[in-house]
């Protein structure tokens, strides 16, 4: 335990440390949320969809959970260049515990950029429907976070240089971002980008964010969380599979 | 005679050999870099090993440290088996890689705090021990610094600190003063001379500067293609040579060819299908 709150700790420290990558990285959630937000707000109000912002702010939180959990891997590879993964690598401690301690920093710093995230939106325009639920919005954030935490350690486990992880990374997250219904509803889409949709994770954290804090969830919270736990689940070990076979 | 002691060293384990290497090989697709090496290393003693670029010294060192498994052989460090009780091995050395291995975005006292944590060194022994190590390698009154604006020497001398703090019974030094002035290696000499002989930790150290090896260590052994040539004490292996330093001797033993280190493409090759074949650990 202690050890996984060490490296919990350490991520935690790191982030609080870099002003510039708190701010730099709420730079996007905000273009997002004015330009998307004020932009497209009268034509969705046209369309009879109400009011935009009020859509939108729940799938922007889930963005920036997304970009920053995943990124969060990149820190295997910076670990791994300056040296600091074989100071873990040779310490009495297995590497699942180092894949976990890992993944909950990653996936705290994640949570707390959701939070900010959420803050700002206030700052826009955005009312939550109730204030009491939102500590349940944090368990489904948190699940979102842990989700992408661990995709993206494993993904750096077997890329050995920084451009080819961002390529990649892009690859992956631009296509599950534009296909969760953070921008747009998914109700009326073609039979197959609906497909895609389905099989989307983040479409269910996107689905169970706005159920709490709209009221607009049309999957199930539950349904929302078990599927988000079992990807969470599975993206994990398959993190920590992959961490145990790395080499420095 | 020789398989004989190994026994002894094995079961007995704080007996005369605290790292016993009997017959290790480790091939990696074809290419052995460890062809069956036998070296024993006696508690308390600082021991050299040398060989030129390429030899198997990182091989080694890295088997020992249980980051690679061994094709074949029987290791024995302080009594475990690297291979099938890690943990244990790992809680008994500390190491100074070839390269850094600091967080430079913590402070010096927080890369020792979190290393004493990781290796489960109860808080009030981890308080006294990091401002004892840090006062002997002199950055007790950098502590809070970042060590992203330490010096080389200085982040050398954290990680010799950094190494110790678990009390481990080997400390591991890569080339420790590679890329050091002389001053700084003369100075880190001082503190691995004293750590030695006031904590008795075993010393295994690898240098290309044979005057420091000469100097320090009280036993040697040399590896060349993947093979020892020779071990024993500075002075035997001039005898055994017939030349008057261990320069010499060296050269006598490995040849005046220059080594080229695999090329880095295959060598990344070689990690990745190292990966995915994993180790199963």
């Amino acid at each position: 335990m202690r050890a996984i709150y060490v490296l919990w700790l350490r991520q935690l420290k790191r982030y609080s440390r870099s002003k510039a990558r708190i701010i730099g990285s709420l730079g996007q959630p905000l273009l997002f949320l004015v330009a998307l937000g004020f932009g497209f707000g009268p034509i969705y109000t046209k369309a009879g969809g109400g009011n935009y912002v009020q859509f939108l702010a729940p799938g922007i939180i889930a963005m920036s959970i997304l970009f920053t959990a995943t990124f969060s891997g990149i820190e295997v590879l910076w670990d791994r260049q300056f040296g600091f993964l074989k100071e873990i690598l040779v310490a009495p401690v297995s590497r699942t515990r180092i894949m976990v301690g890992r993944t909950l920093g990653g996936a705290t710093v994640a949570v707390l950029q959701g939070i900010i995230v959420f803050f700002l939106s206030l700052l826009i325009g955005f009312r939550p429907a109730s204030m009491t639920l939102l500590p349940l919005a944090l368990v489904y954030m948190s699940l979102i976070a842990v989700m992408f935490c661990a995709l993206g350690t494993a993904i750096a486990c077997f890329i050995e240089d920084m451009q080819g992880f961002q390529l990649i990374i892009n690859f992956l997250i631009m296509p599950t971002f534009f296909l969760s219904g953070a921008l747009f509803p998914m109700e009326s889409l073609p039979r197959a980008v609906g497909f895609i949709a389905a099989v989307n994770p983040l479409a269910y954290g996107v689905d169970a964010l706005r159920g709490i804090l709209i009221h607009g969830a049309h999957l199930g919270l539950i349904t929302d969380f078990i599927v988000l736990a079992l990807v969470a689940s599975a993206l994990m070990a398959l993190g920590s599979f992959f961490f145990s076979r790395i080499q420095v | 005679m020789q398989r004989h002691m190994l026994k002894e060293a094995v079961v007995k384990p704080d007996e005369e050999y605290i790292i016993s290497v009997n017959d290790l090989t480790k091939r990696f697709d074809g290419f052995v870099a460890v062809d069956h090496i036998t070296f024993f290393v006696k508690a308390g003693e600082i021991f050299a090993f040398l060989g030129p670029n390429g030899a198997g010294k990182s091989t080694t060192i890295k088997i020992l440290t249980t980051l690679l498994s061994p094709t074949t052989g029987k290791l024995s460090m302080n009594g475990y088996d690297p291979v099938t009780s890690p943990h244990k091995v790992r809680q008994t050395f500390g190491i100074v890689f070839q390269d850094p291995s600091l967080d430079e975005e913590l402070t010096a006292y927080e890369n020792m705090e979190y290393h004493g944590i990781l290796y489960n060194v109860p808080r009030e022994t981890r308080v006294e021990r990091i401002e004892e190590l840090l006062t002997i390698v002199e950055l007790w009154s950098r502590r809070n610094d970042f060590v992203k604006n330490f010096s080389g020497g200085m982040k050398r001398r954290l990680e010799i600190a950094r190494g110790l703090l678990h009390h481990p019974s080997i400390l591991f030094l890569d080339e420790p003063t590679l890329g050091l002035d002389p001053q700084t290696r003369n100075l880190i000499w001082n503190y691995i001379k004293e750590l030695n002989a006031r904590e008795g930790v075993t010393v295994f150290f690898t240098t290309h500067y044979m005057e420091e090896a000469e100097r320090v260590a009280r036993r040697i052994a040399i590896i060349d293609h993947g093979k020892i040539m020779v071990q024993g004490t500075p002075d035997e292996l001039k005898d055994k040579t017939n030349t008057s330093s261990l320069e010499d001797a060296f050269i006598a033993l490995t040849g005046r060819d220059i080594r080229t280190e695999e090329p880095d493409s295959l060598e990344r090759l070689r990690t990745r299908r190292r990966f995915f074949r994993g180790r199963g650990r």
